[in-house]
């Protein structure tokens, strides 16, 4: 059977760990496909997994009554979707919906915590990368709520 | 809304010392606080509330020079006057193309205009986008909203000297699907194969399958070379500013990122002042300016 460490080496979020640190991350990973219009996961649902996209595309949704699902962010190639397994209570904040037929490298939440519990290293050096990517997750965030094309320019006439 | 061929001569205040554009850019009138008239030959609809002007010179042998990125002001008798970048190819034109969003009390006149109308024209004026900088590098171009419009003589006169240029993008994020400007030629810019065209919207609806996010969100997703790419931004100060670290990020210099600034102009030749921008005014010196120039500018909160 192919392994995945080289796929998971290889992927911007697992790019530069040690060797050895691959193969712990890669032994908790496997293969998904997943098809257009499904949802892989759903709003306070346990949050087990998270995803690297490989190829496709989901959507974090918001499901505000009278209004219907609202997507909040896009997530493609490369992109990491899922970060509600990393802390407790460990349950998703968004649905998650895939909107075009998506290929990803699934990780399975648990099994990755119990990994970094056992190797504080890996565990720190994940931490770091995860927060950077939550930061930048935030300052879009933020940018969006700014409303920037909104109306509210100054009149310049 | 009456627009007349009657428009009103304002004074040489002694503007006429201005600098001429630095585009070399032919200013229409040889008084440039005077505007010429023009006849309005279209005006269509981009969104709910932005729209495309097509203007003609009464003129019969006028012509209007200008770069990409450089403006017009525009003169609504009786109302007052609208700085309005050119939207369309750029060059010695009789049809000139403005693209403007109806956010005051001109360009919601403008916006009425119909065919036939008579509007006042004074420019070009303004800096425009170092377009000949950017011969053989990658270009990425970042719009935010309106920002689209003076960014598209630019994408023009690089899909018209295709060759020139290494890798072209455009990156554009609107606010929703509704308001994305030059919906069709966006559709046909990403049926080329030699641009790369990636559009974000902040909100979707049910019925869009594009992106969500902001625009920030498209830089690590198209392909350039950091060392040798030039980009020019276009949008609200916040986004351009967050463009820039974006793109500074993935390794472009700052020396290499172009911004235009918007600001409340008036005379359009650096002469009243409105348009004051740290020691410069954004009229005369810019709208475009370098990134690194201004950077401390950007950042003053103003009262």
């Amino acid at each position: 059977m192919q392994t995945l460490e080289p796929i998971v080496a290889e992927l911007p979020l697992f790019k530069g760990l040690k060797p050895e640190h691959i193969t712990l991350i890669s032994g908790c990973a496997s293969n998904a496909r997943y098809d257009a219009g499904t949802f892989v996961g759903r709003e306070g649902h346990p949050a087990e997994k998270f995803w690297v996209l490989r190829e496709g595309r989901m959507a974090l949704q918001i499901h505000a009554p009278g209004r219907g699902p609202i997507t909040i962010l896009t997530l493609g190639e490369n992109d990491a979707v899922g970060w509600s397994w990393l802390v407790p209570p460990y349950r998703l904040r968004f649905d998650i919906h895939v909107v075009q037929t998506t290929r990803a490298l699934v990780f399975d939440g648990k099994c990755l915590r119990g990994k970094f519990a056992n190797d504080h290293e890996l565990g720190y050096e994940m931490m770091v990368r995860f927060s950077s990517i939550l930061m930048r997750r935030l300052d879009a965030m933020s940018l969006q709520l700014l409303d920037l094309y909104g109306d509210h320019h100054a009149d310049h006439e | 809304m009456p627009i007349t061929n009657d428009l009103p001569r304002t004074s040489d205040d002694g503007a006429g010392a201005a600098r001429a554009p630095a585009a070399g850019g032919r200013v229409a009138a040889a008084d440039p606080m005077r505007p010429a008239p023009y006849r309005v030959l279209g005006n269509k609809a981009q969104t709910h509330d932005s729209f495309t002007l097509t203007l003609e010179p009464l003129d019969p042998t006028g012509t209007l020079t200008f770069a990409p990125g450089q403006f017009n002001m525009l003169y609504v008798p009786g109302a007052g006057e609208a700085a309005v970048s050119m939207s369309g190819c750029a060059g010695t034109v009789r049809q000139v193309e403005h693209t403007v969003r109806a956010v005051g009390r001109v360009s919601r006149l403008l916006q009425r205009c119909r065919r036939g109308d008579v509007v006042g024209l004074r420019g070009p004026f303004g800096t425009p986008w170092p377009v000949p900088l950017a011969e053989g590098h990658d270009v990425v171009l970042v719009a935010g909203g309106i920002g689209l419009a003076p960014l598209r003589p630019a994408l023009c006169h690089m899909l018209q000297h295709r060759r020139r240029f290494g890798r072209v993008a455009l990156l554009f994020g609107a606010r929703s699907p509704g308001d994305i400007l030059f919906a069709r030629e966006i559709e046909s810019w990403r049926g080329r194969f030699d641009v790369e065209v990636e559009v974000i919207v902040d909100r979707g609806d049910q019925d869009w399958y594009g992106l969500v996010g902001v625009v920030t969100n498209l830089v690590p997703r198209v392909q350039f070379d950091p060392a040798h790419t030039v980009a020019f931004i276009c949008g609200p100060e916040v986004m351009m500013h967050f463009s820039v670290r974006e793109l500074e990020r993935r390794g472009v210099p700052l020396a290499r990122c172009w911004v235009s600034m918007e600001r409340n102009m008036k005379c359009g030749v650096g002469f009243c002042g409105h348009c004051q921008f740290g020691p410069t005014f954004v009229c005369r010196d810019g709208p475009v300016f370098r990134y690194d120039r201004v950077a401390a500018w950007l950042a003053l909160r103003e009262a």
